[in-house]
């Protein structure tokens, strides 16, 4: 087979198994709410409302476009669209489990191991912030520009901590490539303890999980979108599809984050203790430990979903607060005995 | 209009003007705030009342008063049953009667039972606009069943249009201590539920304490009653001070705040119901000490006619006190009937409370005052 084509497949496989997350995730928001809340929640649409989802998507599809007329049509098409694509291409760098060996080739699971992923990764994450301000401020609405003003100033503050916590994971596997990071956390040091990152690192990890909660504009930081304050923040003005992608476009992003949770912190693909390339063959391996990485990514996701509906929501200062005073000192912080530790040891 | 005083040298162009209601999800009811920000701060919050308006006070003029009781569930319509108990003791009030002690004592069952489900409303939607939504489905789980036994009783759930002047229409239902003893259990356990979900959580301390503070002196100015008084450090109840009903003759505290901010009122309200709960058990137990053949009804004529004159009759509903003011011309209609309702004094102080606080807060403030469009606009 061509490089191109194993490539392409990869590509293809990668953006419907993500998709199809992001799906099975919107039913699961609603089954998990409905679980912590003592009711039932959407059980009528396939078994156990599985294909709500589906439903769902046909509604949206078939609703009415609506544009505002005093919006600037242009960028309020445009503002879905850049939000939901840099969460889908994040998810180009992120290996979703070690190798296969298919026909004698070695293919390797991961679209692509650019040596600078974590840039990639980080300057993407900062790219989402478009869609928002771009949907807010082109919707011509208060609450849109309020949500969308939240919003940025909330992206930008909490994407400083999350590098810093990330620059400190590159300091100690000592490379950009998220392959390399997610290969250097087989084994054990000390002894007893795996070599996942949250060990390593574990304030680190309490800084990126905090971050990536704001991140994905999720409670307790969904203020863009505090609909007992400002309606629905930037996608006030928006309906059928284009409020589909947002919507969509928010659940891709909590996979690629909880994607990127796992590779950082969680081993990847390596469960701890146990070397699963020593006893299984090649094609089994493969598909264990894509098995492994999206078991590991499906707890982050349930994790979103129980914080969700357990905690209420910061205030907008209170937001900037936690941002600015806490979060960055201590990733400074974090970054600098981290720094120190490895110079010492070296 | 900003007025100059919220400018402080600046034009009106430096605000935006931010229409928050009557149609808009933190709005409870058709209320309606225009908000002067000044990027997330509120400047001014002017409110506009009247969208309710359906001129409850006019109406009793046309209406003989029996058929006024159903008006009354309209205003506070989170517990109807109150706001009936009210004004019919204002009328057994104006003729001279007093009404049985059974019935009495069935008011006061199920007035309780209003209050706890007008209180787990209350601090349910205060979660729900502080974006925890969970601890809403706990409360508002319980309160069905208290709805359940309100319409196993008289076949209301909302608008109840509990009892009638000079007693109540009914006997409590035979398995009213069946279905008391599950509730019980179950209502303790929503709101200790509630508790442990909010209280000590450190998002919720910070979104609710020494937000939107109001001082006792202020609070009495501004004619505040209810659990709003009462978090602010004034232990007025109209149950303790101006016994009605036989409160006298239950023993329960009145659960009182200390700085009138949002936490004190959720916590005043959270242990009213608690208090709640001890008054049902206690006016249940002097319930089965009375004969099954006691009287419910006073002596009343069948057309209410009550002499000529004017009184003026207020108990502690859940929001505060209601007050029915009846003039009587001696014909079977009231001449002039006035209500009031204590939101309409503590929304007024609203505007004053907001001013300088953040737009989450002003949302936060107006939810844990628990104003009630149907009361408000009357």
């Amino acid at each position: 087979m061509d490089d191109w084509l194993i490539a392409l497949i990869k590509v293809v496989f990668i953006w419907v198994w993500v998709l199809l997350i992001a799906v099975i995730m919107t039913w699961v928001e609603r089954r998990g709410a409905s679980m912590i809340q003592d009711r039932l929640g959407p059980n009528r649409a396939g078994p156990f409302g599985l294909l709500q989802p589906l439903a769902d998507g046909i509604k949206l599809f078939t609703k009415e476009d609506i544009v505002p007329d005093k919006a600037k049509k242009i960028l309020f098409s445009l503002g879905p669209i850049l939000f939901a694509l840099p969460a889908f291409s994040a998810y180009a760098v992120v290996p979703f489990g070690d190798k296969i060996v298919l026909g004698g080739k070695e293919i390797i699971l991961q679209v692509s191991d650019i040596n600078v992923g974590f840039l990639y990764v980080v300057a993407l994450g900062s790219m989402a912030v478009y869609g928002i301000i771009v949907g807010g401020w082109a919707s011509n609405n208060k609450y849109s520009i309020l949500g969308g003003l939240r919003s940025t100033a909330q992206l930008i503050s909490y994407e400083v901590p999350l590098g810093l916590a990330l620059l400190a994971i590159t300091l100690i596997y000592g490379t950009f490539s998220l392959r390399e990071i997610a290969l250097a956390q087989q084994g054990t040091f000390l002894g007893v303890f795996p070599n996942w990152g949250i060990f390593k690192q574990p304030l680190g990890f309490i800084l990126f999980i905090v971050t990536a909660y704001a991140e994905a504009n999720r409670v307790p930081f969904d203020l863009p979108e505090a609909e007992s304050e400002i309606v629905s923040g930037y996608h006030t003005e928006y309906g059928s599809m284009r409020l589909g992608l947002y919507l969509f476009g928010e659940y891709v992003n909590l996979c690629t984050l909880s994607a990127l949770i796992v590779t950082f912190y969680f081993g990847a693909w390596h469960l701890p203790y146990i070397n699963m390339a020593a006893f299984l063959g090649p094609i089994s391996y493969g598909i264990a430990s894509f098995l492994v990485f999206f078991l590991k990514v499906s707890f982050f996701l349930w994790l979103f979903v129980w914080v969700r509906w357990t905690v209420p929501r910061f205030r907008y200062d209170q937001v900037m607060g936690l941002g600015w005073k806490a979060l960055i000192p201590l990733a400074l912080i974090n970054l600098f005995i981290t720094a120190l530790a490895i110079q010492l040891t070296i | 209009m900003l007025e100059d005083s919220c400018l402080s040298g600046h034009s009106t162009g430096d605000y935006v003007k931010i229409n928050i209601g009557p149609s808009h999800p933190a709005m409870h009811g058709t209320l309606r705030v225009v908000a002067w920000t000044d990027g997330e701060t509120v400047v001014k919050a002017d409110p506009e009342i009247g969208y309710l308006h359906r001129g409850v006070e006019k109406l009793a003029e046309a209406m003989t008063y029996h058929q006024f009781i159903p008006i009354t569930d309209r205003l506070n319509y989170c517990s109807a049953i109150c706001n009936n108990v009210s004004y019919e003791m204002a009328v057994e009030k104006l003729m001279g009667i007093e009404a049985p002690e059974k019935a009495q004592l069935i008011r006061v069952i199920m007035m309780e039972l209003a209050r706890i489900a007008d209180h787990q409303v209350c601090v349910g939607i205060l979660g729900v606009d502080l974006g925890a939504f969970t601890p809403f489905f706990y409360l508002i789980i319980q309160r069905e069943e208290i709805y359940e036994i309100f319409e196993w009783y008289n076949g209301a759930r909302l608008t109840n249009t509990f009892g009638r002047i000079g007693g109540v229409e009914a006997d409590l239902p035979d398995d009213f201590d069946q279905r008391w003893r599950e509730l019980r259990p179950n209502l303790i356990k929503a709101i200790d539920e509630t508790d442990k979900l909010l209280t000590h959580n450190r998002i919720w301390m910070d979104r609710t304490i020494g937000v939107t503070t109001f001082s006792a002196e202020d609070a009495l100015n501004w004619g505040f009653t209810g659990p709003c008084l009462r978090a602010c450090g004034v232990k007025r109840d109209m149950r303790k001070d101006e016994p009605y009903c036989m409160y006298d003759r239950f023993d329960f505290e009145v659960p009182t705040g200390k700085h009138g901010d949002v936490f004190d009122r959720y916590m005043v309200r959270m242990r009213e119901m608690e208090e709640s709960i001890k008054i049902i058990d206690q006016a249940y137990k002097m319930y089965k000490e009375l004969p099954a053949d006691a009287p419910l009804m006073a002596k009343v004529p069948k057309a209410i006619r009550p002499p000529a004159g004017e009184v003026y009759n207020a108990i502690e509903t859940p929001n505060g006190e209601l007050g029915f003011f009846v003039k009587s011309d001696g014909s079977d209609k009231p001449y002039r009937l006035k209500i009031r309702p204590p939101c309409y004094m503590i929304y007024q102080a609203f505007p004053e409370m907001v001013k300088g606080e953040m737009i989450a807060d002003l949302v936060a403030c107006l939810s844990s005052l628990n104003v009630i469009a149907g009361e408000l606009d009357r």
